[in-house]
């Protein structure tokens, strides 16, 4: 135990000495927060609409205004022509047109069916059925408010949707403990990938190597000081989430911390092994990017729902930790999760540390003997 | 330009011996664009529904057989009563719970309205909103068909919603152009970067100062061979793109070429100018990745669409060339349109890269003087 300190303190002595690196661990995982946090937004509002009324009647005004009305849409321009139509799409100043057709009023007012069109760009597929969802509920109830369509008799079977966890559906709710996963596991893997391997190309190894400390109290004596700095960066980064995108937290803060502590002892580890394998600090930056920065961004199910992925890149994402610690994540912010339910995940990130922290005391006792 | 032909062919022989060079150049961007390409996708299909049955008759085995059947829902479990899909949901293995009122088969008979309950996971907010999409249709398609025929004949709105660029929203359609212009960016701008910074470290910069070389032919001689290695790149990405994941290409591959190599010369820009504010190349790759490529990522509309972002954000948006140069590889690709719609995000493209070269070279001359 006092050689694992002994380690620790002579790492903090370092850290200390690089002013310039410790203030980077600490706060800027918390400003990528404040930043990407507002950007990262699924939730479609302000559709670009442009109208094309063919009608000009009171009716087909107010369908027009039940689009804009609705919140959804922003009305951009009036257009006289498919061509004009087709160049405000081409050119993303429409995302949509509402095409009105001749003769609209008159025949809704008689009880008959008119055909309204909408075109909507689908360049974007997640966006495009958001569009077309509202689109289609503006229409609706606004037919149903008609009068030919008093003889509708109500349907035979309805549903009542209602939502769970995040009723408003708000895609923040989701996006940002992805970013909090995310923004940790870079800082923590970019703070120990260097930490050996600038030790190997200034040459004290050697007195690594000396030194009376068997190689895994050294291991666990140089990551405990960057475990201190991330744990406290991951708390000021979900602080700044709860206060700044409205984050809940509706489980218990123990089993939280514990989940965190294990995921960034895995990422610590991860760093540490790549610094062991690496010759030069570039090649340790290079490999440390590609493990924590890719993978965690697009496997962990951060963004892209891995039930939608094909089968064998599902498989892969079994080996990114971001993929236990966002579903404990999620799951005790949004959902309450006690910690029993969470044991896999914590018994999976328990391993993944586990491993690599062995590894990489593995690979350095190699390197001493 | 004898002089200029040396530098380059020196170039090329120093890239021969770097044999992870190959590697990064070939081999990686054809990874990442597969493997985001089939990450990066946000299609919603095969929701895990489970099925709270509290009537157990015909009716609603129909109902549960039409869900079944729909290539949209996956039924994983049936349970009898409402309270016992909490767990489903907590966990995470059901995203939908439809739940059938006991003497649903009963109402529908008789003629009487049934009610019947989705509760959704509202968790993953988007796939969510995408479930409860499909499941508002698939009951409503059902419900009409259960009405008697004679009343289907009201009057109304017949809404008819046409999609263009993409009829079938393929998120992948949108993904996959945003890669190819993201891993030309991570080749490029990287490799040009530390090439320039390693011979500062060496200290063979100032060799190449005092030859005759002028400061153009010293620039150009260095970045070309990155430009080469970058043209390569567009070919092979474009390659996998249509052939392999069959995204549409429908406008001009001349044009695409052409403004991707304009992209490239800006990229290498920024590698020079990353270049000329780094001493070292771990200063260099730290600059590259945390204020260059993570704010590319993100504030560039490759992951969330700009027109979500708060105003604020926006403005950022406008100082990313990849915010340009993603409108301009989806629209030749989806849109099929040409420079006569393109021009103004070329211009933007255009100026972008010579603000950034003349920056850099500036930099670099006073440097040196």
């Amino acid at each position: 135990m006092r050689t694992i300190l002994a380690v620790t303190r002579k790492e903090l002595r370092q850290i200390r000495r690089d002013r310039r690196t410790l203030l980077i661990m600490a706060f800027v995982p918390a400003l990528f927060l404040l930043v990407f946090g507002y950007a990262l937004n699924f939730d479609v509002r302000h559709v670009a609409l442009a109208v094309e009324d063919r009608d000009a009647s009171p009716e087909s005004r107010s369908l027009v205004s039940a689009f804009v009305n609705s919140g959804y849409f922003d009305f951009v321009a009036a257009v006289h022509s498919g061509a004009e139509a087709e160049r405000l799409l081409d050119r993303n100043d429409a995302r949509a047109v509402l095409v009105i057709p001749e003769g609209f009023g008159r025949t809704v007012t008689t009880g008959g069916t008119a055909p309204v069109q909408v075109i909507v760009n689908g360049d974007n597929a997640n966006t495009a059925t958001a569009v077309i969802g509202y689109a289609t509920s503006i229409l609706q109830t606004a037919s149903a408010g008609l009068p030919g369509a008093a003889t509708v008799q109500t349907l035979p079977v309805t549903m009542e949707p209602r939502v769970w966890y995040n009723p408003e559906l708000r895609s923040p709710l989701f996006l940002v403990p992805g970013l909090i996963a995310y923004l940790t596991m870079l800082m923590s893997v970019t703070s120990t990938a260097l930490s050996i391997v600038r030790e190997k190309e200034s040459g004290t190894i050697e007195q690594i190597r000396m030194a009376p400390v068997r190689t895994f109290p050294f291991i666990l004596g140089k990551t405990l000081p960057y475990f201190v700095i991330s744990l406290l960066s991951a708390a000021l980064v979900f602080l700044a989430s709860q206060a700044l995108f409205g984050l809940p937290m509706r489980g218990n803060w123990l089993t939280l911390t514990a989940m965190l502590s294990i995921y960034l002892l895995g990422a610590l580890g991860t760093g540490l092994l790549v610094s062991t394998i690496s010759e030069t600090q570039q090649v340790a930056f290079q490999i440390a990017l590609l493990v924590s920065l890719l993978p965690t961004l697009m496997l962990s199910g951060f963004i892209f729902p891995i039930a939608s992925m094909p089968a064998f890149l599902q498989g892969v994402t079994h080996v990114v930790p971001a993929r236990y610690f966002l579903i404990a994540l999620r799951g005790i912010v949004l959902k309450g999760t006690g910690a029993f339910q969470l044991l896999p995940e914590f018994g999976a990130l328990a391993a993944y540390a586990g491993v690599m922290l062995g590894l990489a005391s593995l690979r350095l006792a190699r390197e001493r003997a | 330009m004898g002089r200029l032909r040396v530098l380059i062919w020196k170039e090329f022989l120093e890239l021969r011996q770097n044999p992870h060079l190959f590697g990064i150049v070939i081999v990686a961007p054809i990874l990442q664009l597969t493997m985001l390409g089939y990450a990066a996708t946000t299609d919603v299909k095969d929701v895990p529904v489970v099925v709270a049955d509290g009537d157990r008759s015909s009716a609603s085995r129909e109902l549960v057989q039409r869900f079944e059947a729909s290539r949209n829902f996956t039924i994983i479990d049936t349970v009898t009563t409402v309270s016992e899909i909490g767990p489903y949901l907590e966990d995470g293995s059901a995203w939908l719970a439809l739940s059938i009122p006991a003497g649903y088969g009963a109402d529908v008979a008789a003629g009487r309205p049934a009610v019947l309950q989705v509760v959704a996971d509202g968790t993953d907010s988007n796939s969510t909103s995408a479930a409860l999409g499909y499941a508002t249709a698939l009951v409503g398609g059902y419900a009409r068909e259960l009405l008697p025929a004679a009343a289907g004949s009201a009057g109304g709105i017949d809404a008819r919603i046409r999609v263009w660029f993409n009829p079938e929203l393929e998120s992948r359609f949108f993904m996959i152009p945003g890669v190819l212009a993201l891993v030309l960016l991570l080749v490029t701008a990287n490799l040009a970067a530390m090439a320039i910074v390693r011979e500062k470290e060496v200290g063979t910069l100032e060799q190449l100062n005092v030859t005759p070389l002028r400061r153009w032919e010293l620039i150009v001689g260095k970045l070309l061979p990155y430009g080469l290695i970058g043209l390569i790149d567009i070919l092979l990405v474009t390659a996998v793109a249509v052939f392999w994941f069959e995204v549409p290409l429908r406008g001009s591959f001349g044009l695409l070429l052409a403004i991707s190599l304009l992209y490239v010369v800006s990229t290498l820009g920024l590698g020079l100018l990353v270049s000329t504010i780094s001493d070292t190349q771990q200063q260099a790759m730290m600059t590259a990745t945390f204020f260059f490529l993570m704010p590319m990522i993100y504030l560039s509309g490759f992951m969330t669409p700009i027109e979500n972002m708060p105003t604020v954000i926006q403005w950022i948006t406008y100082v990313i060339p990849l915010r340009y140069f993603l409108i301009i590889v989806r629209g030749i690709f989806l849109k099929g349109v040409g420079i006569e719609v393109l021009w103004p995000q070329v211009a933007a493209l255009a100026t972008w890269g010579l603000a950034v070269i003349a920056l850099a070279v500036m930099r670099s001359s006073k440097r040196l003087n």
